[in-house]
This record gives structure tokens, C-alpha cells and sequence, in this order.
């Protein structure tokens, strides 16, 4: 099974080594490699558009991930309710998070066209004036924030889960208790799915920084670099500039800030994180 | 006697009258949810009738404004018009060569190197897969660069072999993890019953931990069968030629070459969601298992 193991470990850490390495290089593929030492990070920091992706991307998370988190718990908690027929609902609310995200996004880009799109149709029909979404760069990153919300299927189905593990007989027992539907949400269920909470924080956040498809697909970065994101900057820096010291650079940088929030998280975990079968620090 | 008969007789209608009203506040409750998450569905589905409706109106009929839902008339042909104004057979053929190839791979070897961690000993396991477990929250992205580099160098370019080969070096950290856990439920009583009589390790993973697994396999197969059928990146940096392309960046050459014309997009991007939809409608329940294992992973 050794080899296995190595060629996997080979696939993950040799790269990552090689990467850290073409940080301190300029290298467009076919010129040869040049060492220029930390010349690549003095001119991240003169990079106006490096810095209008990372405000981009961050602008994103910091909306996105809470809302999606919010919207998926919602759904799961409503779709844990004995309702009939909830297998049929759970089905239809988990439908668009497997929608491939190509074809989601050139529909989306329709629904928002601004002259003939079902967006101005629902916004005039309600009396509201007409917009023109994703061509407005004050508009551009909430309609993809939004757009994000129609996939949270699959955050909501893990929510379920952890729905499904909070023993009956504690809410039962609040209940006679005479805790009102609140609290018991308040003071049971949420911290009895905190861990899977958490969980979707992660993976929420370590998704929503390397969002891409989206904003490539859709608006190239624009209108005006308000839709940006740091990995598209990533993508066009690599393969359309060819600067691959320079994108490398960029991806660690991605990955440092990544690392930072995982372990702050993790860092700030135990203080509402409650596991079964440990005591709260 | 009947004094008491009476007193019975009242607490049991008063009774009865509790449970009426509660079956009514019942009745009452079930059809606000009803309606709430029809009304929720409803919405959440618009999109992709929208798609659907699209794809089936005449050119020059999706402009009109406000817009209608029902195409009129119905036109089918936006469907071979699309397929044939872009190769979506080799689109389609290349697609599910790569699925094939990476789907294989991942089952294979993902649960090889799970058996590995599930079941055999030696020095520096439970380091490695904490290792293994840490690149999970590693941003692909790191590696985005390096990797194209090999592949550059390989002469793997515009071939399917970047997209494929990978999966065959433990088919990704999640599905190694989603099956040891697996592995682990299996009693370890099977393994010594087995090398009592002389079964090497392979014959054990084989005939014994394989057989048994096969719920997990199954999600794990249609997991990746799903993520290959969408990946965007990766094949929008290999592949270049437009007979090599996969579905995902197919339809992306199509929006590129074929711009407003939105009746045939749309037909094009229906046949890349039809497939999914349908495979959710009969494998529903490995999806979700694949995904209640991935949350009980955060627990």
C-alpha cells in the first residue's frame, strides 16, 4: 500500500514545495527561470487590482458564507419538522446545489440581462425601477451573493444531520420545562449542532475565498474590477499574462490567509463549540 | 353509580374534545407548511423552468418583454440546432472518458490507501493521516500553478490525461476519509476468521472489506462522477482544441461563440443539467448519505 501513499503525498507536496519555490521567480513558462528574489511580493504591494480582489473576495465571504449559513439552518430546521412529504421537499431544496455551475451561471446571467431578463420582470412587476445587476458595480457582487444562497442545498443537508442527532428527550425536556419554541432552539439545538456549525463555517469560507466560476463566467472581473475575485486575478495572472512567479506568489499569500481564519477558528472554536462527552473548558 | 358514570362520561368527552381541537390545530399547522413550502419551491425551481422554457422558444420570442413562461410555438429544434452548431457528441464522448477514467481511479485507489489506514500497521500511520485529513482544508489552488507545469512538461496538455491520471493517487482526501470510516465499522473479527485460514492482506481487502462496503462505494462513485461532470478549472487549463473539450467547457465556447442567442444556450446548458437531475432522482439516497457522513466528519 506504500506507493500508493507516496505518489499520493508526491501529487500534494512536491508541488507545494516546487510553488514555494517559483514565489521568488519570474517565469513566463517559456523564458527561462529568473531569480529575483522577493521582487514578486514588492509588487503585490504596489498591485492596485491584487488589492481590489482580496477587498472583492473578502466583501464576498464575509456576506456570503453568514448568509448562506443562515439560510441552509433555517431550511434544515423547517425540513426536520414533521411535515408530510418532506422527502419531496428536502429533494427539491438540495436540486440546485448539483445543478452544474456552468450551466447555473449563463442562466443566471440571463435571468439578470438587463433588457430582456425575468429579474426586471419580477422587480417592475412589484413597482420597483428596473436595474441593470450584473453590469452595476455597486450591484454585481450581491447578485452573486445571491446567487450563491440558490445552492446552499448541500450545507442545509449536513445541517439535517446534525439536526437529526439532537436527542428528542432533551427537547422534550425543556418542553415540560416550560422553555418556549426559542429557547429551545436557543439553548438545545444550537448548541447541540454547533460542531456542524462549524463545520460549514470552514468549508464555507475556505470555499467562498477561491470563488471563481462565477465571476469568470459571468462578468470577467468586471463591470470596472468590482467582481474581481482573487482567484480569478490568480487565473488571468498564470494563463493569460503567463506570469507564473507572480500567480504563485498570489496562491500562497491565498493560502496563508486561508490557514490564518482555519486556525483562528479553530482557535475560537472551544468557546461555542460543544462536543458530547467533554467538558466546556 | 351513576353519579360516577356521569363524571366518566364528561371527562371522556372533554377529552375527546382536546384531542379534536388538537387534531385541528394540527390539521391547521400542516397546511401553513404546505403552502409555505410550495410557495418555497415554487421559487426555488423558477430558475431552471426558466431554463427549460428558454430552450424551447423560437428565435427572437425569448426577447419578448414582459416575459412569457409558456413558449408558443414549442420549438424542439432548438435542441439538435445546438447540438450540432458545436461537437456536443465529442463534448459528451470526451466527458464520459474522463469520467470513466477518474471515477475507476478513485474507487481503486482511494480505497487502497483507506485500507491502508483502516487496517494495516506500521510506523507513522496515524501522523500520516492526520496529514491526509489537513490537506482536506488545503486550497487547491496552491498547487493550481505547479500542477500545470508538470502536465506542460509531460506533454499532457490538451489531452484528457490531466484530468483523469490524478484521480489515480488516492482519488482525493475526502473519499479516502468517507470510506475509512467505513472500513473502520467492519468488524476486525472478519480479518483474523480470514488470516487464520492464510488470507494475505490483499485477499482481505479484496473479498472481505470491498463486498462489504458497497453502499459507501456507490456514493462515493456518484460523488465524483458529479464533480467530474461539473469541474470548470481544470479542463479550462488543459484542454485547448475544440475537439478535446469536455461538456462544461463546451457550453462555455458555446456562450463565447454564440452570444444572445439565449433559446439555443439554454437548450445547450438543459442537456449538461438533465443528466444530473436524473441520476439525483434515482441514486437520491447515496447522494445524501455521502453528504451525512461528510457532516458527522465535522462532529
Amino acid at each position: 500500500m506504500a506507493p500508493w501513499l507516496l505518489g499520493f503525498f508526491a501529487w500534494t507536496l512536491g508541488p507545494m514545495v516546487f510553488s514555494a519555490g517559483l514565489v521568488f521567480t519570474e517565469w513566463e513558462l517559456l523564458t527561462p527561470i529568473r531569480w529575483i528574489g522577493t521582487a514578486n511580493f514588492t509588487a503585490l504591494a504596489g498591485d492596485g487590482l491584487f488589492a481590489r480582489s482580496l477587498y472583492n473576495t473578502a466583501y464576498f465571504t464575509f456576506l456570503a458564507v453568514p448568509l448562506q449559513l443562515t439560510v441552509a439552518l433555517l431550511a434544515a430546521m423547517v425540513l426536520n419538522l414533521p411535515i408530510r412529504g418532506v422527502g419531496f421537499y428536502r429533494a427539491v431544496f438540495y436540486v440546485p446545489s448539483i445543478t452544474p455551475q456552468v450551466a447555473s451561471v449563463i442562466l443566471w446571467v440571463w435571468i439578470f440581462n438587463p433588457e430582456y431578463g425575468l429579474a426586471n420582470a419580477v422587480v417592475q412587476a412589484v413597482g420597483l425601477p428596473r436595474q441593470l445587476w450584473m453590469l452595476d458595480p455597486e450591484l454585481v457582487k450581491p447578485v452573486f451573493i445571491f446567487m450563491s444562497l440558490w445552492g446552499v442545498g448541500n450545507q442545509m443537508v449536513i445541517f439535517l444531520a446534525g439536526l437529526q442527532g439532537v436527542p428528542e428527550s432533551l427537547i422534550e425536556a425543556a418542553q415540560l420545562d416550560g422553555a418556549s419554541a426559542w429557547q429551545r432552539v436557543r439553548h438545545i439545538t444550537l448548541p447541540m449542532i454547533s460542531p456542524v456549525i462549524f463545520f460549514n463555517l470552514i468549508i464555507g469560507i475556505i470555499g467562498s475565498f477561491q470563488v471563481f466560476t462565477t465571476a469568470f463566467l459571468a462578468t470577467g472581473g468586471g463591470p470596472n474590477y468590482a467582481s474581481l475575485f482573487y482567484v480569478l486575478y490568480l487565473y488571468q495572472s498564470a494563463f493569460q499574462f503567463l506570469r507564473m512567479g507572480y500567480a504563485s506568489a498570489l496562491a500562497w499569500i491565498l493560502f496563508a490567509i486561508i490557514m490564518a481564519f482555519t486556525l483562528l477558528q479553530f482557535r475560537f472554536a472551544d468557546r461555542w463549540v460543544y462536543y458530547e462527552g467533554t467538558l466546556r473548558r | 353509580m351513576s353519579v360516577r358514570a356521569d363524571r366518566t362520561g364528561i371527562a371522556v368527552q372533554r377529552l375527546l374534545a382536546v384531542r379534536r381541537t388538537r387534531r385541528i390545530r394540527n390539521l391547521f399547522w400542516q397546511l401553513g407548511w404546505q403552502v409555505a413550502l410550495l410557495a418555497c419551491c415554487t421559487v426555488l425551481l423558477a430558475p431552471l423552468a426558466w431554463l427549460v422554457s428558454t430552450s424551447l422558444k423560437e428565435t427572437g420570442s425569448e426577447f419578448e418583454f414582459p416575459p412569457r413562461w409558456i413558449p408558443n410555438p414549442v420549438t424542439w429544434g432548438n435542441y439538435p440546432e445546438a447540438m450540432t452548431a458545436l461537437p456536443f457528441h465529442l463534448f459528451f464522448r470526451n466527458t464520459m472518458l474522463v469520467e470513466l477514467g477518474a471515477v475507476t481511479g478513485t474507487l481503486v485507489t482511494a480505497s487502497l490507501v483507506a485500507f491502508a489506514f483502516a487496517r494495516l500497521r506500521y510506523p507513522g500511520r496515524d501522523f500520516w493521516f492526520t496529514v491526509l485529513i489537513s490537506t482536506m482544508m488545503l486550497p487547491g489552488i496552491v498547487t493550481l500553478v505547479p500542477h500545470y507545469v508538470i502536465f506542460k512538461t509531460l506533454g499532457w496538455v490538451d489531452t484528457l490525461l490531466p484530468l483523469t491520471v490524478p484521480a489515480w493517487f488516492g482519488g482525493g482526501a475526502f473519499n479516502v476519509f468517507l470510506i475509512r470510516q467505513f472500513f473502520m465499522t467492519i468488524p476486525l473479527e472478519f480479518d483474523e476468521a480470514a488470516r487464520v485460514d492464510g488470507a494475505s492482506s490483499f485477499w482481505i481487502y479484496a473479498r472481505i472489506l470491498v463486498p462489504l462496503s458497497r453502499p459507501v462505494l456507490i456514493t462515493v462513485g456518484i460523488l465524483s462522477f458529479v464533480h467530474h461532470w461539473n469541474a470548470f478549472l481544470e479542463p479550462l487549463i488543459y484542454l485547448n482544441s475544440t475537439v478535446n473539450l469536455t461538456m462544461a467547457v463546451g457550453l462555455r465556447l458555446f456562450r463565447n461563440q454564440f452570444t444572445g442567442e439565449w433559446n439555443l444556450m439554454m437548450a445547450a446548458a438543459t442537456t449538461m443539467v438533465v443528466p444530473i437531475i436524473v441520476l439525483f432522482i434515482f441514486a437520491q439516497r447515496y447522494f445524501t448519505r455521502g453528504i451525512v457522513l461528510t457532516g458527522l466528519a465535522g462532529r
